[in-house]
């Protein structure tokens, strides 16, 4: 097991290093920031003036190293844009974004799963033709129509919800019911068809057949195996969270990383967007390695199997 | 063993198997894309206007003015027009993109199948990359950064899912490789390459195909996604997505320019699902 966990760290941490370098190329080599913060027209003493302080004119494996050494010392620069830390910036909006993706999952996850399970046990059912049908609407959409067409309904026409802002929580409602509906989609057929794969399964038979009550038999014997793949799908929805979160923000207004993400890309602000990068992308590692460890305790065949390895 | 015997099954067997007993929604479905294919095939053939032809004195028309079925902008081009040319530009891109994706992840996965080691790990290693940041950031910063062209916006779309490919593909040419069928013609001497194109390849195909039924509606959202934010297809070219996007500003006045290109890519996406769907059951040897 401790071999298992070590492996997956090892791997986490190389996955953040190339994150880190890929952020460097491609936002070093795509274009002069010294051009773009003091524009075309600016006289030369004073761009050669900026680029010494951006150690700019450095070599860019010097560059590299310097980024690579500073990050190591949790110092992500500065914004050149107005010259606060940049981490402080990220930080300063992670909250809002939470605001939005933590009910999120609790709502996706806490609709999704049990709409799933369901519809798997009452098989050919009306119900389970209504999840099929509902969770394809559900992936299928994407989410600025979704958060538009929301707008539409009860912002503009029945005025019930705000369409944009964040002055109460009442703001938070259409982003977050936006944000909700793929992900209940996804979880849904994936519970459905984890929780059918495990029902046919000799074991069920088994426990069914030695007098067990359906509800034993569900709870204690089917639901902790289809949990392995549910787990696995919950890990991949972080992700889409934040890649939701940026579109949602940016409809409603919400002044979280999403919305700082596009302004700062916009500005061309390396040090943001490098550091946004990275809390993205260690967040999204962090949270797979969290699925990673709870298969080994989800599941104790793979805890046997690896610690064979 | 059902497994065994669909793998090695001749071709016409697949295509008999394949004939018409799809269900209704399917056939719906199977409708829609053609229609939509067609659409793009003739754009020029059947816009009744110039996309950027404007005309101010009916700015803002609502659907069924004559002469503009879907109503004109916020420039009095007319809707129609613009909605069928998105849809071309839309579908050009993400069929380019699905393909090319196709292309790259396979051959990576038949490139480390072929040769296991240092080069397998790299690439599982690329992966492991790829699944780290959501695509539309990663995307993001790429095209901020390096501005938005049609061709830039193609291979960068053509990087999405390359990991799903090159993870079947490496697992399914594993497997093959272990089968009598690729042993025995390695060993009439043919070269590799003949025999993952002429041996392996048809024989993973079904899945391979199955795999692009569900990238390219996510192609479709995520080029659509980022033109909505204003980093995708740019104006005066204009694709689904960036029609929602400005259309968004008249939200109030005139929902119907968001309306309607919302409408054409809730329904593609969800053909494709259904047709892709079914495609799966009809094909996929490993769930049946």
């Amino acid at each position: 097991m401790l071999t298992y966990m070590l492996t997956r760290v090892f791997r986490a941490a190389l996955t953040i290093l190339l994150v880190m370098t890929f952020a460097f190329v491609v936002l070093r080599l795509s274009g002069d920031p010294a051009a773009i913060m003091l524009g075309p027209d600016a006289p030369t003493d004073s761009v050669d003036a900026f680029r010494a302080e951006w150690g700019l004119d450095d070599p860019i494996w010097k560059q590299y190293f310097a980024y690579l050494k500073s990050i190591a010392q949790l110092d992500f620069g500065i914004s050149m844009r107005d010259r606060s830390s940049a981490i402080m910036l990220v930080l300063e909006r992670l909250p809002a974004t939470l605001a939005l993706t933590v009910p999120t999952l609790l709502i996706q996850l806490g609709i999704g799963i049990p709409a799933g399970v369901y519809a798997a046990l009452h098989r050919q059912s009306v119900a389970d033709r209504g999840v099929i049908m509902l969770s394809i609407f559900g992936f299928t959409i994407p989410s600025f129509v979704m958060g538009l067409l929301l707008v539409l309904v009860f912002a503009v026409t029945l005025g019930w919800l705000p369409s944009g802002g964040q002055d109460s929580w009442r703001h938070a409602i259409l982003p977050i019911l936006t944000m909700s509906v793929g992900g209940i989609g996804i979880l849904a057929r994936f519970s459905r068809s984890a929780m059918i794969e495990v029902m046919g399964q000799p074991y069920i038979r088994t426990a069914m057949a030695k007098g067990l009550s359906w509800r034993d038999v569900v709870w204690k014997h089917a639901l902790p195996n289809a949990s392995v793949p549910i787990v696995t799908i919950v890990g991949f929805m972080v992700g889409s969270l934040i890649a939701g979160a940026v579109v949602v923000e940016s409809i409603f207004s919400w002044p979280g990383i999403g919305r700082l993400l596009i302004v700062s890309v916009s500005n061309r602000d390396l040090a943001v967007v490098q550091c946004l990068l990275l809390v993205i992308a260690s967040s999204m590692v962090i949270a797979n390695l969290c699925v990673d460890f709870a298969y080994g305790l989800l599941d104790p065949r793979l805890r046997a199997k690896t610690t064979a390895h | 063993m059902t497994y065994q015997a669909i793998n090695t099954a001749p071709a016409p067997s697949l295509i008999r198997r394949f004939r018409f007993k799809a269900p209704l929604l399917v056939t719906l479905g199977l409708a829609w894309l053609a229609l939509m294919a067609l659409t793009a095939i003739c754009a020029d053939l059947v816009r009744p206007y110039e996309v950027t032809q404007m005309d101010l004195s009916a700015r803002l028309a609502a659907p069924l003015t004559p002469g503009h079925l879907l109503g004109t902008d916020d420039l009095g081009r007319d809707v129609l027009s613009r909605l069928i040319q998105s849809i071309r530009v839309s579908l050009v891109i993400a069929f380019g993109a699905t393909i090319l994706s196709a292309v790259f992840g396979t051959l990576l996965g038949f490139l480390a199948a072929q040769f296991r080691g240092t080069l397998e790990h790299l690439i599982l290693v690329l992966a492991d990359f790829q699944a780290a940041l959501p695509f539309l950031i990663l995307s993001l910063a790429v095209l901020a950064f390096f501005g938005s062209s049609m061709m830039l916006l193609i291979g960068l779309m053509g990087f999405y899912g390359w990991e799903r490919y090159a993870r079947i593909s490496r697992g399914l040419a594993i497997s093959a490789g272990a089968q009598g069928y690729a042993a025995a013609v390695v060993q009439l001497g043919a070269t590799p390459v003949r025999v993952y194109l002429r041996h392996i390849l048809p024989n993973v195909a079904s899945t391979l195909i199955v795999s692009m039924t569900l990238t390219f509606p996510e192609i479709i959202l995520m080029e659509s996604g980022l033109s909505f934010l204003g980093l995708g297809v740019q104006p005066p070219q204009s694709s689904l997505g960036n029609m929602v996007g400005f259309g968004r500003e008249y939200l109030t006045r005139a929902p119907w320019i968001m309306l309607a290109p919302s409408f054409i890519i809730m329904m593609t996406t969800l053909s494709i699902s259904l047709v892709g769907d079914w495609l799966r059951d009809k094909l996929d040897p490993t769930i049946r």
